[in-house]
């Protein structure tokens, strides 16, 4: 199975990008957690996030469209980085995230989130969206 | 809902030592040089972790700890037949020496590179010794970690058949007096290339299910890409490897759309695109750039890959670049000349440049003694032939195709296009 795992956004992570040796030693030890991943053939793909004050949400509510400007409130409910991995099943993701180097400098959270399959989706989509997302994959494989 | 606070402890112990259970084995295997015995002591080390970790809590570094619990299995089994030796002869101080030692070797043992260890036992599982077959079956079962029962399901043969072909895999191995090294040298490719067979075996196996077959056919893909994945990990500089990898995550990426609701197989031309996992064919287009950035776009496991790649870059069937693929298949045809590999460059060259020229390769090869029975060659002659508005004759390879044809769908499409005549 395919999940998606959040490292979630903490006070410090919002403050954005610290150099120190605390920082340093974090990324070594990330480093050193992601060799582990891509060499137990889990790890397909994974990136960090700049803060929120960085980011834009737009707000829907029938034809109106909002723009808000970061950073966000509720700091913990935001994402500061993520993995792809692709593990048998959930208990192996858990203990794979049990294994990660503190992400951040003080307490924080780590959530695992498995992928709908393409199964799921089959009854949600016409003909017509079918083909959209069609030309949209394949578009997406090209760039 | 409440969970029972010991099956919980249990199931995560569970999955660390699926997790570990590979380089548990090739730790153990490098010390007792013994993939059996390897594989008893990490189940001992199991029982020891079930005992233990409900009470302790899982260590830090759970690897460490089962490698340890097995190590002193192995060190008792040592000091065990010591022992008895002692009892059957005088032997005296030589043999306290002797035993210092063993265990001083088994210390250092445990130190090496858990990565190399891993490596060196992937390949004693694929090694020369050990027919095709036992190849397969002992890498699910060492580094896959399946059951004997799910081989032999995966394999679509009996239990004990399976058992007796491990069984013997590891007397061969044992029999050979392997030392778990990666082989250096000239040895080296000669190896890596049956490793390399080994998976690309393993994948087909699952590649060839069929819809409402035991899922544990299709499984054999998602093994065949972990394994994939990990020898790219643990050998990033490995062209070959990387075109192996390339080449599964680009096919498994179309596993989702190459068959009907009704179980029926779709044509490559005719899946819905959207279907393809795109996920796949990046990290398929990605591990193929690498290959070719190494300087191995020439082999074979890159060119097949980057075939499969020209299909994955077309938006639609008509967007594919044949002149491309015709191209890579003049190369494939030097590189891995077979007449199987001769007729899929026909189809190519008769899709990039017209039906005729198609036919006069595939007249060429049409007489190959490996091609009497093989149901695509009439199927492809028939096509070509349609193609170039000559449909009565294209009928009567239609209809041989349909008669050599072992699979009922395929006979029954073949027969329609025979009838479209």
């Amino acid at each position: 199975m395919r999940v998606m795992v959040f490292v979630k956004a903490t006070e410090d992570s919002e403050a954005g990008l610290t150099i120190d040796a605390e920082t340093t030693a974090m990324f070594e030890a990330m480093g050193r957690f992601n060799e582990e991943l891509i060499k137990a053939g889990i790890m397909m793909d994974g990136d960090g996030l700049r803060p929120s004050s960085d980011g834009k949400r737009v707000a829907f509510d029938g034809a109106s469209r909002t723009v808000i400007d970061g950073p966000f409130a509720e700091t913990r409910e935001l994402v500061a980085g993520y993995w792809i991995w692709q593990v048998k099943d959930m208990a192996e993701a858990v203990e794979w995230v049990k294994r990660c180097p503190n992400p951040m400098k003080g307490p924080s959270e780590i959530e695992i989130r498995p992928f709908y399959e393409m199964a799921d989706f089959e009854a949600a989509l016409s003909p017509t969206a079918e083909a959209i997302h069609s030309r949209n994959a394949v578009a997406m494989a090209k760039s | 809902m409440a969970l029972d606070p010991s099956s919980d402890v249990q199931q995560a112990i569970e999955a660390v030592f699926r997790i570990e259970r590979a380089r548990l084995i090739a730790g153990l295997a490098r010390v007792v040089r013994d993939v059996g015995q390897a594989e008893e002591l990490a189940q001992d080390a199991l029982v020891s972790a079930l005992a233990d970790w409900p009470r302790s809590g899982i260590p830090t570094n759970p690897l460490a700890w089962l490698l340890a619990a097995g190590k002193r299995r192995a060190i008792d089994g040592f000091r065990r037949k010591e022992m008895l030796a002692r009892k059957h002869a005088e032997i005296g101080r030589d043999l306290e020496d002797e035993r210092d030692t063993q265990v001083e070797d088994l210390e250092a043992a445990m130190d090496d590179d858990i990565g190399a260890e891993l490596l060196g036992l992937i390949f004693a599982a694929c090694h020369p010794v050990l027919s095709a077959e036992q190849r397969a079956a002992l890498t699910l079962r060492l580094i896959g970690g399946l059951s004997t029962e799910e081989i032999a399901r995966a394999f679509l043969t009996s239990e004990p058949t399976v058992a007796q072909r491990i069984v013997r895999a590891k007397k061969a191995l044992a029999n050979a007096g392997l030392d778990f090294e990666v082989p250096r040298g000239a040895e080296r490719q000669a190896r890596l290339a049956s490793v390399l067979a080994v998976i690309y075996l393993i994948f087909n196996e699952g590649y060839s299910a069929t819809a409402g077959e035991d899922l544990i056919r299709p499984a054999l893909c998602a093994e065949a890409q972990r394994l994939g994945r990990i020898l790219a990990g643990l050998m990033p500089d490995e062209p070959e490897v990387l075109g192996l990898l390339a080449l599964m995550e680009i096919q498994a990426s179309r596993l989702n759309a190459r068959t009907a609701p009704d179980g029926s197989p779709i044509l490559l031309t005719d899946q819905n695109r959207a279907r393809w996992d795109q996920l796949l064919i990046r990290r398929g287009l990605a591990a193929l750039q690498r290959a070719e950035a190494l300087g191995g776009a020439n082999g074979p496991y890159a060119l097949q890959a980057a075939l499969a790649a020209c299909h994955a870059r077309a938006r639609t069937a008509e967007d594919t670049d044949w002149p491309r693929i015709a191209g890579l298949y003049d190369t494939l045809a030097g590189v891995m000349p077979s007449p199987v590999v001769e007729l899929n460059r026909a189809v190519a060259h008769s899709m990039a440049f017209g039906p005729e020229t198609g036919l006069a390769m595939v007249e060429a090869i049409a007489e190959a003694p490996a091609l009497r029975s093989y149901a695509p060659l009439p199927a492809v002659r028939g096509d070509m032939l349609f193609r170039a508005g000559r449909p009565e004759e294209a009928r009567g390879y239609f209809e041989a195709a349909a008669s050599l044809s072992q699979n009922a769908r395929e006979r029954e499409f073949l027969l329609g296009r025979a009838a479209a005549c």
